[in-house]
């Protein structure tokens, strides 16, 4: 009896020794927050200051605004048809070209079907349709059914980008060693990033239709390994003040976010003047976000950016 | 055997010290996060004194009033013309609140649209020198309501009747784009008697305004409103605050004035939030419809881009409304509505046609007297320059 106890109490400092080994080497890894040090190793892409933008030249300024036009990869679900009926009425106008992407056909739905329910294949599906029908539209940005996106944000940010440099911008996360676009805030690629990936999709060793780990990937990591197979990286989209411009949550639960955080400073700290995208929006407040970002403003404030960008045709709304 | 037992046991002990010390770390860990998000009472008093800071950026406190200071800019904005209202559109905003409400709700306009007003007073039942608040010497309740109307005005006319030419009434969940109230008010003069707001029909003969959605009296209208008082051809008919004002407005010669631009333009004052306004579909039965003095639109067409007001807005939808009027914005993008200057107020045209634009001092850039570059885009076709 004695001997059984000495080994339990034996065991027991083990055991606790190494727990605390354990926890010591993990403890340089939190999971509270992401260290800053993380945020060091995205790459930053910036929205162009003004002084850049009047330091074109007018060919320059308008070959630019031929090249910044953006085809819309919009994935909805027929369970849930009013996420396709707001985005179509509201957000997805000011794309130069939207598409909306379906698992499966629906009566009243109009979207391409890819027959498909697995979110990685309906995803490469949905990204080799739009490279094979883009005409000559050289910009892509894909989007979850609640994600409303404001696309004249978007044109600033990658204004003065060339689309036959690989670009895959969003808002950039860490896992490990592998930075990915974050899915739930938009994902933007460049043509020449579109063109890489479906060559990469030909090649099953590398980027495989159906992952075939144990465990199953998100689709938003398989893509970025896919990407980075071809040599394309995830960067950051912010402002030019550093703040970023596709956010993950719904506009509402950021400020009530701020009002907690930063309550003598809550719309500052919210978000950014330009943000370009905002997820978990309801229909409803997905117009209210169309009347606030295309309509409602305080007479005698105007801004004299250097592009013009017009309001859609027929549309009410906006 | 005994061998095989004393191994069981050492490794039972193994798994209970690795859980013991596990969940003992993990408190212990959590703990000190925990704290770290907690602020403990040294902290709160430097939070406190932050905001004092920064509310005395902003305002200057006097006599229990807000004068602005600081009427807020963005970087890079263009903001002339909102400067020249704010000069010569002077405008005094009043908030009925009460002293249960002064951190839950008022606080909030303190933070937000206030801080466009040229004064501001927040009008209660209790003296309060610190928010600032003014004590109105009544009780709390809905039954007070319009004696603390009646006493506000009075006061405002009193102590601030030289600092303002219009006097805003706004309760302490109503949103307002005061620059836009400026623009409605800018085409009027306060030498007039008029008042404007969300235009109910009920129980008067020219309607009165909506107490929710905020109205504004013109100074010969405040002025014609406590003369009334003292002469007792207005008295203190009814509670319903809004009601009553309208009943005694009609009295002393006031006019219910149309702030809409034209008869078929969106609205300005709105007795609900946005989102019920350009999404619900009101049921038939209900009172909206048998109040408005107008015709009722649902859908976009409700509301003005240059709306002024909504009400029942509570604190988080306060900052939001704030974002989506004064900051958040798509770059480049040309309104589809392009309001006319107000009659005697001349605008530079912004339409960049001919490139005849000259920037303000205020821009970042010098200013150049003729060529304006800018380049249009319409979605769906190759970008020209048209």
């Amino acid at each position: 009896m004695l001997s059984e106890g000495s080994s339990f109490m034996k065991g027991m400092a083990l055991g606790g020794i190494f727990c605390l080994l354990l926890s010591l080497l993990g403890s340089f890894t939190p999971g509270m927050q992401s260290s800053p040090e993380d945020q060091h190793h995205h790459h930053h892409i910036k929205a162009p200051t003004n002084d850049e933008l009047q330091s074109l030249s007018e060919p320059q300024m308008v070959e630019l605004s031929q090249k910044v036009r953006v085809y819309c990869v919009i994935m909805v679900q027929p369970k849930v048809l009013v996420y396709w009926a707001t985005a179509k009425d509201t957000w997805s106008k000011h794309c130069d070209q939207a598409v909306f992407y379906s698992s499966e056909s629906a009566k009243a739905l109009e979207a391409v079907d890819l027959n498909e329910q697995d979110e990685w294949t309906k995803l490469r599906k949905a990204l080799k349709h739009a490279y094979d029908n883009s005409g000559d539209l050289r910009w892509f940005f894909v989007a979850r059914p609640t994600t409303f996106a404001i696309i004249e944000n978007l044109k600033y940010l990658i204004l003065a980008k060339d689309p036959n440099e690989p670009f895959y911008i969003g808002h950039a996360m860490k896992s490990g060693e592998l930075e990915y676009v974050e899915y739930e805030s938009g994902i933007v690629l460049s043509y020449e990033a579109l063109r890489r990936l479906v060559n990469v999709f030909k090649d099953e060793e590398k980027c495989p239709e159906r992952g075939r780990a144990l465990w199953k990937l998100s689709e938003e990591k398989q893509l970025a390994i896919c990407l980075k197979y071809t040599g394309v990286f995830a960067e950051n989209g912010e402002d030019t003040q550093g703040k970023g411009l596709f956010n993950s949550k719904s506009v509402s639960s950021l400020i009530e976010d701020g009002m907690s955080k930063n309550p003598l400073d809550v719309v500052e700290g919210c978000c950014s003047d330009l943000a370009i995208t905002f997820s978990g929006m309801s229909p409803n407040q997905m117009q209210v976000m169309m009347f606030g970002v295309y309509r409602l403003r305080p007479y005698g404030h105007n801004f004299h950016d250097s592009l013009i960008f017009f309001p859609p045709e027929g549309s009410d709304n906006d | 055997m005994k061998a095989l037992g004393s191994r069981c046991a050492f490794f039972i002990g193994f798994l209970v010290g690795t859980c013991t010390l596990y969940v003992f770390l993990h408190q212990v860990w959590f703990e000190r996060t925990f704290s770290t998000l907690q602020p403990d009472g040294l902290e709160k008093t430097a939070a406190q004194l932050h905001e004092l800071e920064e509310d005395s950026k902003n305002w200057k406190k006097e006599r229990s009033a807000l004068f602005n200071l600081n009427h807020p800019h963005h970087k890079g904005e263009d903001s002339h013309m909102a400067d020249e209202l704010y000069k010569k559109v002077r405008i005094l905003c009043w908030v009925m609140t009460g002293p249960n409400n002064l951190q839950k709700k008022a606080r909030h306009i303190k933070n937000t649209w206030s801080r466009h007003c040229n004064v501001v007073v927040f009008m209660s039942s209790v003296d309060d020198p610190d928010f600032p608040t003014v004590g109105l010497g009544t009780k709390e309740g809905r039954d007070q309501l319009y004696w603390k109307t009646i006493r506000a005005f009075h006061y405002a006319l009193e102590n601030h009747g030289d600092e303002a030419d219009w006097f805003l009434k706004a309760d302490d969940d109503t949103y307002v784009v005061v620059d836009n109230l400026r623009w409605v008010l800018a085409n009027h003069t306060p030498e007039e008697p008029i008042y404007f707001g969300r235009r109910f029909k009920p129980y008067t003969k020219q309607g009165y305004m909506s107490g929710g959605a905020g109205y504004v009296l013109s100074k010969e209208a405040l002025k014609r409103f406590v003369e009334g008082f003292k002469t007792k051809v207005c008295t203190h008919t009814t509670h319903v605050e809004d009601l009553a004002m309208g009943q005694c407005m009609e009295k002393v010669g006031v006019v219910a004035g149309d702030a809409r631009e034209t008869p078929s333009s969106g609205r300005p004052f709105h007795p609900f939030v946005p989102e019920q306004h350009l999404t619900s579909k009101f049921s038939k039965s209900f009172w909206y419809w048998s109040y408005c003095y107008y015709p009722i639109s649902e859908g976009p067409n409700c509301c003005s881009d240059l709306s002024v007001s909504f009400h029942y807005v509570d604190a988080s939808l306060m900052y939001l409304l704030e974002y989506y009027t004064y900051h958040l914005r798509a770059f480049g993008y040309r309104y589809r509505y392009q309001p006319p200057s107000p009659l005697g107020y001349k605008i530079e045209a912004w339409d960049g046609a001919d490139g005849g634009h000259s920037y303000s001092k205020e821009s970042n850039r010098p200013s150049r007297g003729g060529h304006w570059r800018g380049w249009r885009v319409r979605p769906g076709q190759t970008g020209n320059r048209k």
